[in-house]
């Protein structure tokens, strides 16, 4: 049987997730299809096809797709589900948004953001926010599945293999797609970054976030955030790392002015190496923390970007 | 307008989940339980919309055992109209879940669906967009804002990257997150008479639908323990520690 994986992208640029969703779907043993939604999509079809592990590359370029809303989405993929075995996608907001629609429309369960695979049929995947693990085992004759990206690494890249054109577009009655408002950030993304430093509630305010500022542009790091600091309004939600926000796996994660919550652990546990600056010794950030300052990040964080 | 509210009885926030000694679940026995956050929001914007007189009247429901009739009880005071219990014992899953509520949905038809995206002990995030499939209606997902205008919903999502609007069609399903609002604390007289409100109880397997398991829980394991780190004393140990040590920078 085969494995269709729907590749995940943004405006043209084609997600990390998608290599790392691909390098999990190479351990289920199947022969991989990619699928790739959207408009003006061609390049990035390119892309995919040099991603070892694919075998054929479908697109669905129009204009009916070019948000990827859920309704039409999930019927595209319906239409190609037949040949397919199991169903892959990222567990980004795209793929959670519109593969339990392709999940219900097929009848099947959802696996949802594996973080290993046992065999075809079984996963892992974290509950309660991470404190536990569940092996699963999908009892359905189709497999749809979401995996967490940052538990899987980026396959490497191959010769190009065949792109071909799905004629296709599903219209879509019942939604439509209004605005986006994109936060523009220059440096890496959040969820792909090497290096992550996070400020949280005791950043006081959004201004202060700017002290991050010249320690992440030292290290090429992208900046996060604890809820608190979102929900306080210091900086923008889709920063937020935790079971609710993004959940990130970097070389080295920093957590400034973050107590450790269960909610953010969630998001940043898995970390090769974990740094907690933070003037309460008993904070619970602490007991992840490779390594851990307790100070006022107001004196250190200028010292630490000088240090660098 | 009619809206209906699913919510969800699980494991309060703040407690730490426990695995079973012998690998099979987490430990729920004796554990404080409550409505799951998202689903208090849920309540939250029905409740405001009816405030706002676009919501005639709220409609709880719930699918669990019969203590799950206290996170119901909840609901009705913190302003839900009635109440629909659907009483199982079984351990469901998101589809099944969806399938019951589509049943509700068939029976109630409230215009507006509001769920919580995710529930915080499966963190599956997937029966708002089941059981907008199940019933044909558009989605809006992770949703921070909800307008309703005439016969449509703009709904302000949470996407990676920031913020996008769709609008949808009435009827339709809202899953929300939790920058939608600040959900409320019921007062005493409210909790008192939500004890008269009323609350239909209805067996699962009278709504015709298969419950039968789609996947099998093979095991419950603790996640990999973080072995304790070293607290350094100023900012050059810990710079020289990362260098060195970890080479991480």
């Amino acid at each position: 049987m085969k494995t269709l994986v729907i590749a995940d992208h943004d405006n043209g640029i084609l997600k990390p997730e998608t290599s790392k969703t691909i390098n999990a779907a190479v351990k289920l043993g199947n022969s991989i299809d990619v699928l790739v939604v959207g408009e003006n999509i061609n390049e990035m079809a390119t892309q995919v096809a040099s991603i070892d592990g694919v075998s054929k590359v479908l697109v669905a370029d129009h204009s009916v797709y070019a948000h990827q809303l859920a309704e039409n989405t999930a019927e595209l993929v319906i239409s190609l589900a037949e040949a397919y075995s199991h169903i892959v996608a990222s567990a980004t907001t795209t793929g959670k948004n519109f593969m339990p629609r392709v999940a219900a429309l097929l009848d099947v369960a959802q696996i949802s953001e594996i973080i290993d695979i046992v065999d075809a049929d079984t996963f892992k995947r974290p509950i309660y926010a991470g404190n536990a693990i569940a092996t699963v085992k999908s009892l359905d004759s189709k497999k749809v599945i979401t995996v967490r990206a940052s538990s899987f690494d980026l396959q490497t890249e191959q010769a190009a293999v065949t792109v071909s054109t799905i004629d296709s577009a599903i219209d879509n009655q019942s939604s439509s797609f209004v605005s986006v408002e994109q936060t523009e950030s220059e440096r890496p993304e959040l969820t792909a970054a090497e290096v992550v430093i996070s400020g949280g509630r005791g950043m006081q305010n959004g201004e202060n976030f700017a002290l991050l500022n010249g320690i992440a542009d030292k290290l090429g790091a992208a900046i996060g955030a604890s809820r608190a600091a979102v929900d306080a309004g210091f900086v923008p939600n889709d920063m937020q790392v935790g079971q609710t926000g993004k959940i990130v796996a970097p070389n080295l994660y920093i957590a400034v002015g973050i107590s450790g919550a269960i909610q953010h652990l969630a998001g940043m546990k898995d970390s090769k190496v974990i740094v907690a600056i933070n003037k309460d010794p008993d904070a619970p950030i602490f007991q992840v923390a490779d390594y851990g300052l307790v100070a006022d990040l107001f004196e250190v964080l200028p010292q630490l970007e000088t240090a660098l | 307008m009619k809206v209906l509210v699913p919510i969800k009885r699980v494991i309060d926030y703040n407690v730490k989940a426990r695995v079973k000694s012998d690998n099979s679940d987490v430990d729920l026995t004796n554990v404080k339980m409550a409505m799951n956050p998202f689903c208090e929001i849920a309540i939250e914007e029905a409740i405001r919309l009816k405030e706002a007189g676009t919501a005639t009247e709220v409609v709880a429901v719930t699918i669990g055992t019969k203590a799950s009739q206290e996170q119901l009880r909840t609901a009705l005071a913190l302003g839900a109209d009635k109440a629909i219990h659907i009483e199982t014992d079984e351990k469901l899953e998101s589809l099944h879940v969806a399938k019951l509520l589509a049943k509700i949905v068939e029976q109630e038809l409230p215009e507006l669906v509001i769920l919580g995206k995710q529930s915080i002990d499966s963190d599956n995030n997937q029966t708002g967009q089941m059981l907008a499939a199940l019933t044909n209606r558009g989605q809006g997902t992770f949703a921070s804002k909800v307008d309703i205008e005439n016969a449509t919903v703009k709904v302000t999502r949470e996407v990676d990257g920031g913020l996008q609007t769709v609008e949808l069609k009435l009827p339709a399903i809202v899953t929300t997150d939790l920058r939608l609002n600040e959900p409320r604390y019921a007062s005493l007289p409210n909790i008192m008479k939500a004890k008269r409100k009323p609350l239909e109880v209805i067996a699962a397997d009278s709504l015709g639908v298969d419950l039968a398991p789609r996947t099998q829980l093979v095991s419950v394991s603790e996640p990999a323990k973080r072995s304790g780190g070293i607290i350094v004393d100023d900012v050059a140990q810990l710079v020289e520690k990362l260098k060195t040590e970890a080479k991480v920078i």
